[in-house]
């Protein structure tokens, strides 16, 4: 049976190899469901496994919602899908563990009240780890879904509370291990939840990528104490490949954004900012254009880069926008896209939403194979997207994202923004760029005046 | 001073033997505790790996998820995390070996749960990572 979960642990490292490259991805995905397939079955014909009907009926209720979910989804709600999943994985790892707790001789951890040590304290930190992934990612998604506001939540003495709970945490956690008493182990849930509630509260909107990815870690590292509990190789080595999966990507998210992983953690980005911005910007004047003007300089360039943002997803302009690209290439223009590492609200979000509109992959481009483009680009349409060409980025050290790799846009012969209005981005920074000389300011709804841009192109 | 003597050699002895009898003590204390812990760390029946076998296992994987990830295209970085959330619901397994045994305890009830949340990421983190990778596709092979 040993030998089973060692081979389900080797699917699951080519499934992941698998994604380094779009021609393989699928395949990995295969071999992904493969080790998942291998991993249960190898459990399934354990002796001490007998109640099928249990099983296969837990199995069809949780397929049968997955998949219809998984179906339906939108793309743009990708997020919030993603966010909900880790919250059902760390849920998961408290009720194992709570399993575990009741039941040790079902896992030859010995009888009730005489567990060995080392056990409990796995178990417990499994548990506190997916309690904190739990209530943490039940509140990401209620952000990202609208359900509460995205902003911040700060308050006085945030941290010194958080550090108590974390201290509480630890003394409850050594008490149950010298105790075994059940019922510290249901306080210690219950202070985890709160933790993970607390932890993620005070992180704004535009800090979501890095949540995301910090929670996919946490529901990995849980994953790796279950494994430890159970001495299951197969769950470490699996928790320890999202674990670091969850790590690496909130590291380039940080990146992206010229932020420490523990300013993020501490909260309050993008708070009471925004007033300041749009206050200061009424007085000023800026060069507007219409769909004609646009699709004119754009017909008329040879190469135009297409730069979107957040902004087109929300307005769903993505396949108005893949029209509008296929009528320029028949002008004989040369179109790419340019993504920014944090467009979206999810790592890779952006690609993801093209991709769906069928725009081809090898069309897209990474910050760093296209910033050198742009000044060889006649015309840069950017849609949807403002903080991630904000040149502030790297001349105003005052400004809040100072240091944050940009879209160079401004090299460009003519830069198009297509806004719904002068409101600043999700950082609450003025755009310096909306009232340069080379810039055309339309006004309008993404998709509204991505199809105006395609009737003036196909005429 | 002879007779001084020979007392000090005689008290010196004395102490020798006690401290002998002591690192003997400890020793036994030691073994009893070496084996305590490898008693704690075995799993399964006690013929499991030990604490440390595992731990070697879970450094060696944070390494191989180091260099397997940082492979990733960052272009596939959003299907990366669906199906590592997919596979991290491999968890499923301890889940399983709750809701196993005949007869209806607290234990059961929570493996059951746990299964049906684990059941719902499997699935739905498949299925979605699937679609997403549908939509990926070259220009030349574009409808």
């Amino acid at each position: 049976m040993g030998y089973l979960y060692l081979l389900s642990s080797i699917f699951f490292i080519l499934g992941l190899r698998g994604l380094s490259s779009p021609e393989t991805a699928r395949r990995g995905n295969i071999f992904g469901i493969m080790g998942m397939i291998i991993a249960v079955g190898a459990t399934l014909a354990d002796p001490a496994v007998l109640s099928y009907g249990w099983i296969v009926s837990a199995i069809l209720i949780g397929g049968t919602i997955g998949t219809v979910v998984a179906f339906k989804i939108e793309m743009t709600a990708l997020p919030q899908l993603i966010a909900a999943f880790h919250s059902l994985v760390g849920l998961a790892a408290v009720f194992v563990a709570l399993a575990a707790l009741y039941n040790p001789m079902a896992y030859g951890l010995g009888n009730p009240g005489e567990i060995a040590i080392a056990s409990l304290i796995e178990m417990a930190l499994g548990m506190v780890i997916g309690a904190i992934t739990f209530s943490g990612s039940a509140v990401a998604f209620a952000k990202l879904q609208g359900i509460m506001s995205s902003a911040p939540i700060t308050f006085s003495r945030q941290h010194l509370l958080n550090a108590l709970i974390g201290i509480l945490i630890l003394a409850l956690l050594v008490n149950f291990v010298q105790t075994q008493i059940l019922l510290v182990f249901w306080i210690l849930i219950f202070a985890a939840l709160i933790l993970g509630v607390l932890i993620i509260v005070p992180i704004g909107g535009a800090d979501m990528p890095v949540v995301i990815s910090m929670l996919n870690s946490y529901s990995g590292w849980a994953a790796c104490g279950i494994g430890f509990t159970l001495s299951n190789p197969a769950l470490i080595i699996t928790g320890a490949l999202v674990g670091s999966s969850g790590a690496i990507l909130s590291y380039i998210m940080c990146k992206g954004m010229n932020r420490s992983i523990i300013h993020v953690l501490l909260g309050g980005f993008g708070a009471n900012t925004s007033e300041i911005a749009s206050a200061r910007a009424e007085d000023r004047q800026v060069k507007t254009g219409a769909a004609g003007d646009a699709a004119f300089l754009m017909k008329n360039a040879s190469k135009v880069v297409i730069v979107p943002g957040y902004g087109m997803a929300v307005a769903q302009a993505q396949h108005a926008l893949n029209e509008m690209a296929g009528l320029l290439k028949k002008e004989g223009v040369e179109i790419k896209y340019a993504i920014h590492p944090v467009a979206g609200r999810m790592p890779g979000h952006m690609n993801v939403l093209l991709a769906e509109a069928n725009v081809a992959y090898d069309e897209v481009f990474e910050l760093e194979e296209i910033n050198h483009e742009f000044s060889t680009s006649e015309v840069v349409f950017v849609i949807g997207a403002n903080d991630v060409t904000n040149p502030a980025a790297k001349t105003d050290p005052a400004s809040p994202i100072f240091g944050m790799p940009i879209l160079e846009v401004e090299k460009a012969g003519t830069v198009l923004f297509l806004k719904r209005s002068m409101a600043s981005g999700y950082a609450g920074v003025e755009n310096e760029l909306f009232f340069s000389e080379n810039t055309m300011m339309l006004f309008g709804d993404a998709k509204a005046m991505t199809e105006k841009i395609v009737q003036v192109l196909s005429q | 001073m002879n007779k001084d003597a020979s007392d000090i050699v005689e008290r010196a002895t004395g102490i020798a033997n006690q401290a002998q009898s002591i690192s003997e003590e400890a020793a036994a204390l030691a073994n009893e505790a070496a084996q305590a812990f490898v008693q704690s760390s075995t799993g399964l029946l006690g013929v499991g790996p030990t604490f440390l076998e595992l731990f070697t296992i879970f450094v060696l994987a944070c390494f191989i998820g180091y260099y397997v990830i940082w492979s990733v295209t960052p272009a596939l970085h959003s299907p990366l995390m669906s199906v590592t959330n997919a596979i991290s619901s491999v968890i499923i397994v301890g889940a399983l070996i709750a809701a196993g045994p005949d007869g209806v305890g607290f234990s059961k009830i929570m493996g059951f749960i746990a299964i049906i949340l684990a059941s719902v990421n499997i699935f739905g983190g498949f299925i979605v990572t699937y679609r997403m990778l549908q939509m990926f596709k070259k220009k030349n092979t574009r409808a």
